[in-house]
C-alpha cells in the first residue's frame, strides 16, 4: 500500500510551518509522528498534495514546569511523556493514559499534538485533557491563542483548529488526585471506552472518550457526584451520538461507559 | 528527494520518492529483506526496526521522515556469525515456527530489554502488544525473551 503522490516539505520553525500552511491551504497537511496520518494516506483516505513535516522544529519536544502547570510540547512522543518524571509526579493521570496507548512502537512515534489534532473518537488524550481542564496552545496566521479543552473537540476527527493553525503545546494544571480507566480494543489497543476522573475537594471532573463521536465532560455525573460511584448511572445522560461498531454496539457501550465511570469515581475517592 | 541514513552501522544515500515507506526502502533499495511486511497498516509489528535506538514500525514511517537517523534492522543484530543473545534464545527455546513474525519480535524484545533489563513475564507480554504471531501462541516467544534477559544480565 503506497500513498498517493505528494510533495514533502520540512518546516524548521513554527512560523515557517504556518506560512507553508497559508501558502498551500486545504491541499497541505502537517505531519509529526505520522502514526495516524500515514496509515490514512496509505489507505488513500487522506490524499494531501503537500506534507509539511514539523517533527524537527526545535523547542516543540520539551516538557517544562511553569508554576502550577506542566507544559508538554506538541512533538513530545507518548514514550517521552510516559518517561517524564514531571509528568509522573505532577500529572500522573497523563502518565496513566499515555502508558496505555497502543504499543511500544506506536508510543515511540505518536505525539500529543498529533493525537489531539487528529481527534480520533477512540483516542485516549481527549478524556484526560477534558478532565484536567488543560489548555491547548496554538499558533497561526492570526497569532497565538489558547483553547480550553472543552472547546477544542467539535466532532469525529474535527477540532477548533483553523486551517493555518498548529498546536505548539498542551498546558496541564497539576493534578493531585486523578485516574484513567480504559477498556481496550483488543488488537489496536485504542479505547472502546476511556474515562479520566480528577477529584478536587468534594468535586469530580470526568472526561469520557470512545463513547460518543465527540469526547465529552460527563457533567451529569459531576453534578450528581456525592463521594461514591453511584453518579456513574448518569455517564451517558444527554449524549445523543453514542457510537456503535463491531467492538461494541450502542447499548453495550452505554453500559460500559457507566461501568468505567464507576471504577474511575471509586478510584479517586 | 535525497536521503541519507546509517543502517546497521553503514551509511547509505539514495534518491527516493517521499511516499516510500522505510520498510519498502530497506527491502527494495537495500535488499534488507529481513524486515518483513505483514499487515502494512501498523498492526502486526513484523516490520519493527530501531530508529535512533527505539523500536518503530517501518511500514508506517516514510523514509523521508527518518532521513539522517540511525537504523538497526534484524540484519544488524548478529555480530558476524555470532547470533545476538535474543536470536540465540529464540533458537534455543523454539520461539519461532514459520518465522515470519520473528524479526519484528526480536527487535521489539531488544527495545523491551534495553529499557527494562529485568522485565517480568507480564511486562514482556505487555511489551509485545504490537507484535502478532500466528503460529506459536506467544508462550515460547515470552520464554525466549526471558532466557535472553537472563543471559544478557549475567
Ligand atoms: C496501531 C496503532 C494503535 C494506536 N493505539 C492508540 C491508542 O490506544 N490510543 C490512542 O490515543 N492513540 C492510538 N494510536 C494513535 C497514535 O497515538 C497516533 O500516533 C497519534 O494519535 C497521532 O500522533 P502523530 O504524531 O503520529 O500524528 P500524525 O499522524 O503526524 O498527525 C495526525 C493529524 O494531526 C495533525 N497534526 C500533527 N501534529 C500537529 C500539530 N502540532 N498541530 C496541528 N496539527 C497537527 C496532522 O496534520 C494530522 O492531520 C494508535 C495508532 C496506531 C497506528
Ligand atoms: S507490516 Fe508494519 S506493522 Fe504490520
Ligand atoms: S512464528 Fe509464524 S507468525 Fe510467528
Amino acid at each position: 500500500m503506497i500513498p498517493a503522490k505528494f510533495e514533502y516539505k520540512r518546516a524548521s520553525s513554527v512560523s515557517e510551518a504556518i506560512s507553508m500552511l497559508g501558502e498551500h491551504g486545504m491541499d497541505a497537511k502537517l505531519v509529526s509522528g505520522g502514526h495516524s496520518l500515514v496509515p490514512a494516506m496509505k489507505l488513500r483516505m487522506s490524499r494531501p498534495e503537500v506534507l509539511i513535516d514539523i517533527k524537527r522544529i526545535p523547542g516543540l519536544d520539551i516538557i517544562t514546569e511553569e508554576g502550577n502547570e506542566i507544559v508538554i510540547g506538541a512533538n513530545c512522543t507518548h514514550t517521552q511523556v510516559m518517561r517524564s518524571e514531571l509528568v509522573q509526579k505532577d500529572v500522573n493521570i497523563v502518565y496513566q493514559a499515555v502508558s496505555r496507548i497502543g504499543d511500544i512502537q506506536i508510543r515511540n512515534r505518536g505525539t500529543i499534538g498529533g493525537s489531539l489534532a487528529h481527534a480520533d473518537p477512540s483516542s485516549d488524550y481527549p478524556a484526560v485533557v477534558l478532565a484536567c481542564d488543560a489548555k491547548i496552545e496554538v499558533e497561526g496566521g492570526n497569532g497565538k491563542r489558547s483553547i480550553d479543552a472543552k472547546d477544542f473537540f467539535l466532532g469525529i476527527f474535527t477540532t477548533a483548529l483553523e486551517e493555518d493553525e498548529i498546536i505548539t503545546a498542551v498546558r496541564f494544571p497539576k493534578v493531585a488526585n486523578g485516574t484513567y480507566f480504559k477498556f481496550y480494543q483488543s488488537a489496536s489497543r485504542f479505547a472502546v471506552v476511556g474515562v479520566a476522573a480528577v477529584k478536587e475537594g468534594d468535586h469530580v471532573k470526568v472526561g469520557v472518550t470512545g463513547v460518543a463521536g465527540t469526547p465529552y465532560r460527563a457533567t451529569a455525573v459531576e453534578n450528581a457526584y456525592s463521594g461514591n460511584g453511584d453518579a456513574a448511572e448518569h455517564a451517558v445522560d444527554g449524549i445523543d451520538d453514542i457510537m456503535s461498531d463491531h467492538f461494541a454496539d450502542e447499548e453495550y457501550r452505554a453500559h460500559l461507559a457507566k461501568v468505567m465511570v464507576r471504577k474511575a469515581l471509586e478510584a479517586v475517592n | 528527494m535525497q536521503i541519507s541514513m546509517t543502517i546497521n552501522g553503514k551509511e547509505y544515500s539514495h534518491d527516493v520518492e517521499p511516499r516510500i515507506s522505510l520498510a519498502q526502502y530497506l527491502r527494495e533499495n537495500l535488499d534488507l529483506t529481513g524486515t518483513h511486511i505483514g499487515c502494512d497498516t501498523s498492526g502486526c509489528g513484523a516490520c519493527t526496526v530501531h530508529v535512533d535506538g527505539a523500536a518503530a514500525k517501518a511500514c508506517t514511517l516514510l523514509a523521508v521522515q527518518v532521513d539522517g537517523s540511525e537504523i538497526t534492522t534484524i540484519e544488524g543484530m548478529a555480530n558476524g556469525k555470532e547470533m545476538h543473545p535474543i536470536q540465540e534464545a529464540f533458537k534455543e527455546n523454539h520461539g519461532l515456527q514459520c518465522g515470519f513474525c520473528t524479526p519484528g519480535m526480536v527487535m521489539t524484545a531488544a527495545d523491551i530489554l534495553k529499557n527494562n533489563p529485568n522485565a517480568s513475564e507480564e511486562e514482556i507480554r505487555h511489551g509485545l502488544e504490537g507484535n502478532f504471531c500466528r503460529c506459536t501462541g506467544y508462550h515460547n516467544i515470552v520464554k525466549s525473551i526471558q532466557h535472553a534477559a537472563e543471559k544478557m544480565n549475567a
